[in-house]
């Protein structure tokens, strides 16, 4: 940590608002997509599908929906965050 | 038999042509026989760069076609004892040359020259496969960007498919009062994302606008930080262990002036 860095914490400054924090992260994120290579339209089609399959089971809040790629210690996970509304009662 | 050595960054702007002008003079001045070749055909610019522009008779697409034959088409400087430019062809279409082509003129070049530089295009299409098809080694030259660190990784990708394997980093344009603020990537930060070997680094320095302006290689200027970077570099490529140059002194501060002033280099 550079003496400045660590003035900055020690007067309260928030490291994750540096620009070049915010520059890492949003770098991050692009590379992993753009190192695995799956196409924006194959990620859509997966989106939607996972909707489907979760709506037999539950209502969901599908704009919340959230499915993004990220890295893990070796590898690459998807990772799908889906905020629920309710649990569907099956009639079976 | 010399080496062939690309210098790529994907995006442009980001001193591919000024990186390749200056290792090429780098190399030159320590007694090197170098050549340095732009491929970057329709778009020519390591001429301008180098000085060198009123000199042009033959160009690389004459070479491939054999309208001269490859001595007639290289421009010896005259500056340094064994630099010489093949140019890139203004007019012509950007497919006129081939990548056997280019193949076979690295083959010929590095019979002859110690260093063989080659400048490329930005871009990663035809010029990019043509640029890197005789390369055995390759320089990614990058920015403390978000746009250039990205198009870094993806060329990086790109060499290691091309079977050029272990690509090494300049990371030009380093702005060390913006870096010690946070609000730019340090070299620590980059590396950390593109995990790939660190060749150089080079400071924002002024410099370079000006001796571009006179087409004279900044390398050459025993001043200036940027002169001094790029000769570290070198130095590099010849395979010399050199520590990085500290980016907090600036030359302009007093403290700055008065270490230099007692160790001859800053």
């Amino acid at each position: 940590m550079g003496v400045i860095e660590a003035l900055g914490r020690f007067f309260g400054k928030d490291n994750s608002t540096l620009s070049k924090n915010v520059a890492k992260e949003r770098l991050r994120l692009v590379l992993i997509n753009d190192r695995v290579d799956i196409s924006d339209s194959m990620m859509h089609s997966l989106r939607n599908d996972i909707i489907e399959v979760i709506c037999k089971y539950m209502e969901i809040d599908e704009k919340a929906l959230e499915v993004t790629l990220s890295k893990e210690d070796d590898g690459v996970a998807l990772v799908a965050n889906i905020p629920i509304i309710k649990v569907k009662r099956q009639n079976a | 038999m010399g080496k062939v050595i690309v210098v790529t960054s994907g995006k442009g702007g980001v001193g591919k042509t000024t990186t390749t002008a200056n290792i090429g003079a780098g190399l030159a001045k320590i007694g090197n026989k170098v050549v340095m070749v732009d491929t970057d055909i329709g778009l020519r610019n390591l001429d301008v760069v180098l000085g060198l522009e009123n000199r042009i008779v033959y160009d690389i697409v004459d070479v491939v076609r054999g309208n001269c034959r490859l001595r007639q088409a290289l421009i010896k400087d005259k500056r340094l004892e064994e630099m010489y430019l093949l140019p890139a062809a203004q007019t012509k279409d950007k497919t006129a040359v081939t990548e056997d082509q280019m193949k076979e003129l690295c083959e010929n070049l590095k019979a002859e020259f110690d260093y063989v530089i080659i400048d490329c295009p930005a871009g990663i299409e035809h010029g990019f496969r043509n640029a890197i098809a005789g390369a055995e080694e390759a320089i990614v030259v990058t920015t403390p960007e978000v746009s250039a660190v990205r198009d870094a990784d993806r060329i990086i990708g790109l060499l290691e498919a091309a079977e050029i394997r272990k690509p090494k980093l300049i990371i030009n344009r380093i702005r060390s009062k913006m870096v010690r603020s946070g609000d730019m990537m340090s070299v620590e930060d980059i590396l950390e994302i593109l995990a790939v070997d660190l060749l150089g680094i080079v400071p924002d320095d002024d410099v370079i606008v000006i001796s571009t302006n006179r087409g004279e290689p900044t390398v050459l200027d025993e001043e200036s930080r940027a002169g001094q970077a790029f000769r570290n570099i070198v130095k590099r490529i010849t395979g010399q262990e050199v520590p990085l140059m500290s980016l907090d002194e600036q030359p302009g501060s007093l403290w700055g002036r008065l270490k230099s002033l007692f160790r001859g280099n800053n």
